[in-house]
């Protein structure tokens, strides 16, 4: 039965702001049967609007300014009834608490430094073809800068560099996945003891194993630079690096320095070794891949990550608890004559390349039947998570490499942290499942502490469990795997 | 020198995060303090425009004056001083001439309340006998349209001025300028919302005739009323000066009435005027616009400062000014607002954005000052006070700064913000918010709701490329 009737509830003696009952008023509209509806506080106009709209009754009319006017024009009787007695309700009803909009977050790095009082480092990791732009406006604000970011150009590069030193503030990176600044662990990174060891490093997990072997051992680290993978190239001239090393030099609680470097520029490295002869403290200098370089004598020099580490500590000896010739000689006898080949896999790009050149170096008069595979390289990144982001990328390769009769050993790294995927040794177990037992040999290291989020130990366990041997650094993993295959004809 | 790098190394770490989330997470659950950027690709991925923004950043000829700019704003010193007919007063204001809100247009792009008040303000000046003879004179070119802020006033909604028509004079003694705005007409048919009835124009006759005199004599009696000061209790009282302006309604009353009692001996006359004055919640508002374009004028033409120094629509165009492009308007399509409707009225009734009256937006109140003002912030969404709140601080993402005595309690006592940006508004794309009355679209019809409207983006875009065209080549 339609009506179309003007309806009208009055509640007396009842103040209510206009926004308020406007709000209500479109809750009342929105209710089922409800043509229009409105909420007013009964003065003079009002009285007027509601008349013009045709929603006034004499009940309305006899409103005062005191007064709530209830107007309602529904379809029929009933649900005329039910908006208004709901319209009453929500009248009385208190106003309930909302947790609104909850915490501001900012939408430009101009707004967030202003409102981070004493910000002191913007961490970028915004597409590359943004990276720079992006550290450009941190610098202008008085940021030290982690570049997360890849793929940013040479240029930018250098003069985002040259303009931080001009300032006297540092750009790490571009490509830079780790830093430890005073103990807090920033990108991928460890849960690391605070020590006396500061490190500038060019690479990622070159400090992540290094970091993580000196904690392992007793030691700690002060801080961990991050300098970018180019910084020693001759187009940048080592400026963040050299900047690292003198704020180290500055640094009251660096007891002792490490400078981890990939091969570079000589005449660069050179101005570096000059830069570290200057210093009043002890250094490691430690150059994956380079000859040996004339150095001073507070100047050590590491060919390898763990070397690097023992030296740091003071010249102990890691993994002398590692029996590496017995263990070889167990995993060789497991394997048919056949198999000679080592085959990695590496989700850390400074891993392999210390992985390779330990195989290079000592892998046999045939050392290129071994296959090392970087798939965080650009190449396999290209539309691909990274395998230090997905580690389930690892996967198939994985199986690949475990079902191939020439395989002998399979050589893996596994890289914990802040950062690292919750289980990055998931994969393996179950590619290790999937094989038959006459399958090649697995071993891995694991990069990490006790307090990382995965715990060391368990992964170790979890891995071990599942018939993969796990050594106590990525040096010790390659070297094993050569002397697993030594012997074996080419 | 290096001092920078040390104190970083000192720590703790203090982090700005722009990209991946979980950085931010991670550092947050360590006790790492760390604001995390809802980042976006600058300027909504327009490469040439973001070029232009990495050019413009941080530059030091702009942030210089910029700075300036804020400190022209800040030190304004608004005194209301006068009310006196606007032909008396206004430069420029000639005969058969009337001034509008917004940016020029010509009577074809006019909307329909801006022609019901043109033809009404006709008949009012006695150009023409009738409503359809005026509109036909105002159509054929026979009256002389301009904007107001070319003229040195401003006016809500249609904010026609004529030359008999009374207007406050706000006077800036910081720098000696002066600006002016009708008196605000009451709610119901008025002819800023396009309404020109005989009832319409008869209240507009009692203002020139009664109201305005009489508000003239008092305030060059007291020797003129600060408003400053004014502004700043207004704001602690709730008043955002836009949508609401109830406590500085009331404050004006209170500082005038001494003054207004001299001036009109008669007590039944002053009875009515305060009746008037009272009857109106919003009456403070012409008084605001006036102020805010007392306080905008010394920035106009600011070499080199991106800050904008004027927002205003004339219900077809919404346009914009910017201190360093000086009289150049920047124009967008005006926008609808998104608001509450009167009963019996919905969005399909409304006429697009329209006044002047976004000019207070331009010195930090209005939608800016949100925060101080949760009452209206049923406009903006659930209508929480935290939503307020987060719409000032959003608006402080597009600000140079805040204001330094115009502080918000609920907002930890920050300043408004003030001085809006183009560069961050197009880095961004957070548009400014701004508390608006709906009119609807037919002339003679009136105001239908309230709510806000944002700024469209194009014409800051717009400004930007000719911001940079100008000293910036690429």
């Amino acid at each position: 039965m339609s009506d179309f009737v003007p309806r009208n509830r009055v509640r007396r003696g009842h103040y209510v702001d206009s926004v308020t009952l406007m709000r209500l008023s479109r809750a009342a509209e929105a209710m089922d049967g409800v043509q229009r509806a409105a909420l007013m506080i009964g003065s003079a106009a009002n009285r007027e609007l509601l008349r013009a709209a045709g929603l006034l009754t004499g009940d309305g009319m006899a409103a005062g300014p005191n007064d709530v006017i209830v107007a309602v024009l529904a379809r029929d009787r009933e649900s005329g009834e039910a908006a208004l007695q709901a319209a009453m309700a929500l009248l009385e009803a208190p106003a309930m608490a909302r947790s609104g909009a909850g915490p501001w977050q900012p939408r430009s790095l101009a707004a967030a430094s202003e409102g981070l009082a004493g910000a002191n480092l913007a961490l970028i990791s915004v597409p590359g073809a943004f990276a720079a732009e992006e550290a450009w406006k941190a610098l202008r604000r008085d940021l030290n800068v982690l570049l997360f970011s890849d793929n940013v150009p040479l240029a930018d590069e250098r003069a985002l560099k040259v303009e931080a030193d001009r300032c006297g503030l540092l750009v790490m990176g571009p490509d830079c996945g780790t830093a430890f600044i005073a103990g807090t662990p920033l990108g991928f990174a460890n849960a690391v003891a605070l020590g006396g060891i500061g490190i500038v490093a060019a690479s990622g997990t070159g400090l992540q194993e290094v970091a993580t072997l000196i904690d392992r051992h007793g030691g700690g680290l002060s801080h961990g630079i991050g300098v970018g993978g180019r910084d020693l190239d001759a187009a940048i001239g080592g400026i963040a690096t050299l900047a690292a090393i003198a704020a180290l030099d500055r640094d009251p609680g660096t007891m002792r320095g490490m400078l981890i470097a990939k091969p570079s520029a000589p005449a660069v490295v050179q101005r570096v070794v000059e830069r570290l002869a200057r210093s009043p403290k002890p250094w490691t200098f430690c150059c994956i891949g380079s000859d040996p370089w004339p150095m001073p004598a507070h100047v050590r020099q590491a060919t390898t990550l763990v070397a690097a580490a023992e030296d740091a500590l003071g010249g102990i000896a890691i993994g002398t608890d590692f029996d590496m010739a017995l263990e070889a000689m167990a995993l060789a006898a497991r394997l048919d004559t056949d198999r000679r080949r080592i085959r990695g896999l590496y989700a850390g790009g400074t891993l392999a390349a210390e992985a390779r050149l330990i195989i290079d170096a000592d892998g046999g008069p045939d050392a290129s039947r071994h296959r090392l595979t970087d798939l965080g390289d650009d190449a396999f990144t290209l539309g691909r998570p990274h395998p230090m982001l997905d580690p389930w990328v690892r996967r198939q390769p994985m199986g690949e490499a475990l079902g191939d009769p020439t395989t002998a050993v399979l050589l893996l790294d596994v890289i914990l942290g802040y950062g690292s995927p919750d289980d990055p040794v998931a994969p393996i177990l179950d590619a290790v499942a999937g094989a038959d037992s006459s399958r090649p040999v697995v071993i891995a290291s694991v990069c990490g502490t006790e307090r990382d989020p995965q715990v060391r130990s368990v992964q170790v366990a979890r891995l071990a469990a599942a018939g993969v041997t796990v050594a106590p650094s990525n040096a010790h993993a390659a070297n094993l795997a050569v002397r697993v295959v030594s012997g074996r004809a080419a | 020198m290096t001092d920078k790098i040390d104190s970083l190394l000192r720590g703790p770490a203090r982090v700005v995060n722009v990209g991946l989330r979980g950085f931010a997470d991670d550092l947050h659950r360590r006790g790492v303090a760390v604001v995390d950027v809802d980042w976006a690709p600058p300027a909504a991925g327009d490469p040439k425009l973001a070029r232009l923004l990495a050019r413009l950043d941080g530059d030091a000829r702009i942030e210089r004056a910029n700075l300036e700019a804020l400190d022209r704003l800040i030190g304004g010193d608004p005194v209301l001083v006068d009310v006196v007919p606007a032909g008396t007063v206004i430069p420029g204001l000639g005969e058969r001439m009337l001034l509008h809100a917004g940016p020029p247009i010509d009577w074809p792009r006019l909307c329909g309340p801006m022609r019901g008040a043109i033809a009404g303000a006709v008949l009012l000046e006695g150009w023409a006998g009738d409503l359809s003879t005026a509109e036909r004179l105002a159509a054929g070119g026979g009256v002389r349209l301009a904007p107001n802020h070319d003229h040195g006033a401003v006016g809500p909604m249609t904010g026609i001025i004529t030359p008999s028509m009374p207007v406050f004079v706000v006077e800036n003694r910081a720098f000696g300028n002066r600006a002016y705005c009708t008196l605000n007409e009451g709610l119901g048919r008025v002819m800023r919302f396009g309404g020109n009835d005989a009832g319409v124009l008869a209240r507009l006759r009692w203002l020139a005739d009664s109201l305005g005199p009489a508000l003239g004599k008092a305030l060059r009696a007291s020797g003129g009323l600060p408003l400053k000061g004014l502004v700043a209790r207004g704001l602690v009282m709730g008043d955002e000066m836009h949508q609401r302006n109830a406590a500085c309604t009331s404050l004006f009353l209170r500082e005038l009435a001494p003054a207004l009692a001299r001036a009109v001996p008669d007590g039944e006359h002053l009875a009515s005027l305060f009746a008037f004055m009272a009857g109106n919640d919003q009456f403070f508002l012409n008084i605001a616009m006036a102020m805010a374009k007392a306080i905008t004028d010394p920035i106009r033409g600011l070499a080199h400062s991106t800050i904008v120094s004027c927002l205003c629509r004339n219900g077809t165009d919404f346009a914009i000014r910017v201190a360093g492009t000086g009289d150049q308007w920047f124009t967008a399509p005006a926008a609808m607002a998104k608001g509450l409707y009167f009963p019996g009225f919905a969005e399909g009734d409304a006429n697009p954005d329209m006044g002047d009256s976004a000019i207070v937006e331009t010195i930090g109140l209005g939608g800016f000052a949100m925060a101080a003002s949760p009452a209206v912030a049923g406009f903006v969404g659930a209508g929480s006070a935290a939503d307020a709140i987060a719409c000032t601080r959003r608006m402080g993402e597009i600000t140079h700064g805040q204001h330094r005595e115009w502080t918000i309690p609920n907002f930890d006592f920050a300043g408004v913000p003030l001085g809006i940006d183009i560069r961050r508004v197009v880095e961004t794309r957070i548009q400014p918010v701004i508390n608006t009355g709906i009119a609807h679209r037919e002339p003679g019809v009136g105001q239908v709701g309230a709510g806000v409207v944002l700024a469209p983006l194009a014409c800051f875009d717009q400004a930007l490329r000719a911001f940079g065209a100008r000293d910036w080549p690429a």
